[in-house]
């Protein structure tokens, strides 16, 4: 009971909710089903703790007050709606502060092919070499707004189920910023081709990402052209977007795909191509997207068996369209769905049920999901699914500040950064893992456990500004054991953590272990 | 650290209330030979490594990135190795000398029998170590299993952030990287609460493990940053990493795996110099620091590099290569026989290349790694079973 010393005010709450916390699980259990009927005082129960962690990047009290107004299954239809994206003002104000928000993208490709072009003709090594750190650095400052742009979302956003899709996609169809011009594109890739459809159709995620600059980029397809064959995009779009690994296609499709794709580009020069008249309404351009008939393969290819006339654009997306429809592809996305938010083995009755949503729907992200939460492999899950770093990161923070907004995302991003599950940091087109045996090895869990040290003593500079000033007084440390705490966590803390949480002999020490416990490192 | 002080550290660590199932951490048996495993990324473009500089279909395939051909007086650019095969200019100066004095070999056409030319498929059937044909067992890794066979004798470890799948499935192995060392946040009574509270949860011994290694670690790197003889280390790269590598591996690891990413070269390759060549440059580097670093020991110690595939043999339109088949295969250390390209070899022409793209793999990995670790631990065909399921070895005579 260490922590008595330092807090006593919050182990006289410590006690009293101990007792709320034990009354207000009969009447739960009197109401015969959990939060059917919402609660609204007391400890929330373990199941529902741990249904709202799985659901939310964590808890944070707003979270919590919501969930016991609506109970579970509108909580669910609320979230799964995602139109309350509304950020608190002071987050939403630095947001609006940051220059991606300001800076059409177009533009600032345009000058960085433009700077290298110079820089490339520079006579000077020194001279080069300096102008390219120079514009390096800038590079970096824009992935890393983009970065922080989304870290405020996932922790600020009441829209977490969203959020968590936002993340889901923008892994599921990764683009590493440190590849060419990527870095300046990553930020409008999220808002344009991730963000709008993040609980939307797949076929529409597929496309709106085929024709992003990032992805183009990323992978190459800009520079795939009748005469010059680049497939390293077609084999990736079936292999780690639609189709998966196993899915029974052949080098032949890869290749008749990649053939497909000619022409399928980026346009950074303000002017459409010179097209012969018989073409020339064949010509697509959205900023900097542009579909090239000039670089296109206009023969018949046939794809998994089916033939694709030549004929422009639409063989796109046809191609696209014969991708998704495959059972193969239900299945793949499904699969990739519950091993994120079920089990890193999900149970093949949970697959073989999204799979069948997925297919009567079209691909409805959010009708999969709700097949996903309305099942009782689900239910059977909770609190058994490791938190991959993200999910640690922000899960802590949210609980360590409830609400109160950070000022310098700096630390956090280096957190993930450190954990190596960095926001557009994959270097390879496959993601980030989403199963524990990615991010629990020893030196993983160690590092983890210093982010928690980290979080928990206070000592991040969260609060001070990005050049690390502080702008204004911030507690020395976050009080974890607060009615958040006694509401939402304690409820599924085992024995073993209680016993060693009251060992703590600091406050500090305390939230450490709090966030390291093996309760918390799992939702 | 002197062996006597790291028995020390040793009996130190066994007398805290955690240290239970981690006494591996700090066993270091005296005779047993050191393996370190190295794995490329991406698909590293042996063809622009290991250049098969006689054959003119080489320069024809590759109009913008080729590699010149040796000078004839042989000073600067490629090191012909022998009559068919030269080395790269940017590892002339870090490898070509262990390969005169017979630290290492070569063996092209070496890989998987996995055609998927897919990143993480053939990555992870390498790793796993399986026969690619028949029933998969996804659950355990080749060094893992290794690791198992040899046990008590090859204490193991993985040098990068997460545990590599090649390392999955045996008892707990530990992992950290070494790009970066700093001190423990947790005092010994902090790491020992921290454990508890995993007490017979399934993530315990990573728990613990991770806990005393980075103590452990910390304390190695501060006193060698300290020893006067060491001055500052002006490594940069792969070299710095690789030197605490040899450093662990001297002291205590007799099992070791690093990889390093950043070779799937599709577009603007670079020949002589570019992105290929300061990646080679920088990996040429580490492999002579970590031999430097080992001492007496590189004569005990066998390092295999290995990548997923090689690319095609043809630049593609954008002076890149992309995803291929054969890759070419390092084994270097200081009591090798090498200095000699070795293996099942064709010669390199447009009818030698499968399916027209890309090298053959006659050489497959598993019996490659199979010939070398009877060698190296005098394994029996039931242990060798084990780490390779129905592997037949081959032995280069290398060891």
């Amino acid at each position: 009971m260490h922590r008595m010393q330092t807090d006593h005010h919050a182990s006289r709450i410590s006690t009293r909710n101990r007792l709320l916390c034990s009354a207000c699980a009969l009447v739960v259990a009197v109401a015969s089903s959990p939060s059917l009927a919402a609660a609204s005082e007391g400890a929330l129960s373990r199941a529902d703790a741990l249904w709202l962690e799985r659901v939310t990047y964590g808890l944070d009290s707003a979270t919590v007050q919501r969930f016991r107004a609506l109970g579970r299954r509108r909580f669910l239809d609320e979230q799964l709606a995602a139109r309350n994206d509304k950020l608190p003002e002071a987050i939403q104000a630095q947001i609006d502060a940051l220059e991606i928000e300001h800076t059409p993208v177009a533009k600032l490709v345009v000058d960085e092919i433009a700077e290298q072009k110079r820089i490339n003709g520079l006579g000077n090594d020194e001279m080069k070499k300096d102008a390219r750190k120079a514009r390096n650095e800038l590079g970096r400052q824009f992935a890393y707004q983009a970065t922080r742009r989304e870290l405020l979302r996932a922790i600020y956003s009441p829209d977490q189920l969203k959020e968590q899709m936002v993340w889901f996609w923008l892994n599921h169809f990764s683009v590493f910023a440190q590849k060419g011009y990527v870095k300046f594109l990553a930020g409008d890739y999220v808002d344009r081709a991730i963000r709008p459809h993040a609980l939307g159709h797949f076929s529409d995620l597929v496309l709106a990402t085929l024709k992003h600059p990032a992805m183009l980029q990323y992978l190459d397809n800009a520079q795939n052209a009748a005469n010059r064959i680049n497939e390293n995009y077609a084999r990736e779009l079936m292999e780690l977007h639609t189709l998966g690994v196993d899915a029974g296609y052949s080098q032949k499709d890869v290749q008749e795909l990649a053939h497909i794709l000619t022409g399928v580009g980026i346009d950074t020069h303000h002017e459409s191509p010179r097209v012969g008249p018989r073409r020339e309404n064949l010509v697509l351009r959205e900023g900097l997207f542009e579909f090239n008939p000039n670089r296109h393969d206009f023969d018949d290819h046939v794809l998994l068996g089916q033939t694709i006339h030549g004929g422009g654009f639409d063989e796109v997306e046809r191609a696209v369209d014969v991708l998704v429809k495959q059972p193969q592809c239900a299945r793949f996305v499904s699969r990739r769905l519950a091993t994120f938010f079920v089990s890193d083995d999900p149970p093949a009755s949970l697959v073989d049920a999204m799979e069948r949503t997925f297919e009567r729907s079209d691909g409805d992200i959010s009708a999969v999901l709700r097949t996903l939460f309305d099942s009782k492999e689900f239910e059977a899950s909770l609190g058994k699914k490791f938190k991959d770093p993200m999910h640690y990161v922000v899960s802590s923070v949210r609980l360590a500040y409830d609400g109160k907004p950070m000022t310098n995302l700096r630390p956090v991003a280096n957190w993930l950064n450190s954990q190596s599950e960095a926001l557009f940091g994959h270097l390879t087109p496959d993601g980030y893992a989403l199963t524990e045996n990615a991010w629990a090895s020893s030196g993983q869990m160690s590092r983890r456990f210093e982010i928690a040290r980290a979080i928990g003593s206070g000592n991040a500079g969260l609060f001070t500004n990005e050049d690390g000033i502080k702008t204004e007084p911030t507690p020395a440390f976050p009080r974890l054991s607060t009615r958040l705490y006694f509401d939402g966590v304690e409820p599924y803390l085992s024995k073993t953590t209680l016993a060693t949480l009251d060992q703590a002999t600091s406050p500090q020490e305390w939230n450490a272990f709090l966030l390291a416990s093996p309760e918390f490192n799992y939702r | 650290m002197q062996r006597r002080q790291f028995l020390q550290l040793s009996a130190g660590a066994a007398a805290l209330p955690f240290a239970g199932i981690s006494g591996r951490l700090f066993a270091a048996p005296a005779n047993s030979p050191r393996f370190l495993l190295v794995f490329l990324r991406g698909g590293y473009d042996c063809a622009n490594m290991l250049v098969p500089y006689a054959s003119e279909f080489y320069y024809a395939s590759r109009p913008n990135i080729a590699i010149a051909k040796p000078d004839p007086t042989g000073s600067t650019g490629a090191l012909a190795l022998d009559s068919d095969w030269a080395l790269a200019p940017a590892l002339r100066d870090s490898i070509g000398p262990m390969f005169r004095d017979k630290q290492v070999a070569f063996v092209p056409f070496a890989g998987t029998d996995d055609l998927s030319r897919s990143h993480f498929e053939t990555q992870d059937n390498i790793e796993r170590g399986r026969p690619t044909a028949g029933k998969q067992d996804f659950s355990t890794g080749f060094m893992a299993r290794l690791s198992a066979t040899l046990t008590g004798k090859a204490p193991a470890i993985a040098f990068t952030d997460a545990l590599p799948l090649t390392f999955h499935g045996a008892a707990d192995i530990p992992n950290i990287s070494l790009r970066a060392v700093g001190k423990p946040a947790f005092d010994e009574r902090q790491s020992a609460l921290l454990t508890s509270m995993y007490a017979g949860h399934h993530l315990q011994g990573a728990v613990s493990d991770g806990l005393q290694l980075r103590q452990h670690v910390a304390k190695e790197f501060e006193q060698e940053m300290n020893e006067a003889n060491r001055g500052a280390i002006n490594a940069r790269g792969f070299a710095i990493e690789a030197q605490r590598i040899g450093r662990l591996m001297r002291e205590q690891y007799r099992l070791g795996f690093v990889d390093i990413g950043g070779w799937d070269t599709h577009v603007n390759e670079g020949g002589a110099q570019g992105t290929l060549a300061n990646n080679l440059d920088n990996l040429g580097r580490g492999l002579s620091a970590l031999a430097q670093e080992l001492g007496g020991e590189w004569k005990n110690t066998v390092v295999v590099v290995v990548s997923e595939f090689g690319r095609t043999f043809r630049e593609n339109g954008n002076r890149g290569t992309d995803h291929g088949h054969g890759s070419v295969y390092w084994v270097l250390g200081g009591g090798i026989d090498g200095g000699r390209v070795v293996g099942e070899q064709v010669k390199v022409q447009a009818s030698t290349l499968l399916q027209n793209r890309d090298f053959p793999v006659l050489n497959n990995y598993r019996s490659l790694l199979a010939g070398i670790y009877t060698r190296m631990w005098g394994l029996s065909a039931a242990q060798l079973d084990a780490v390779f399921p129905s592997a037949q070895g081959t032995d280069l005579r290398l060891i």
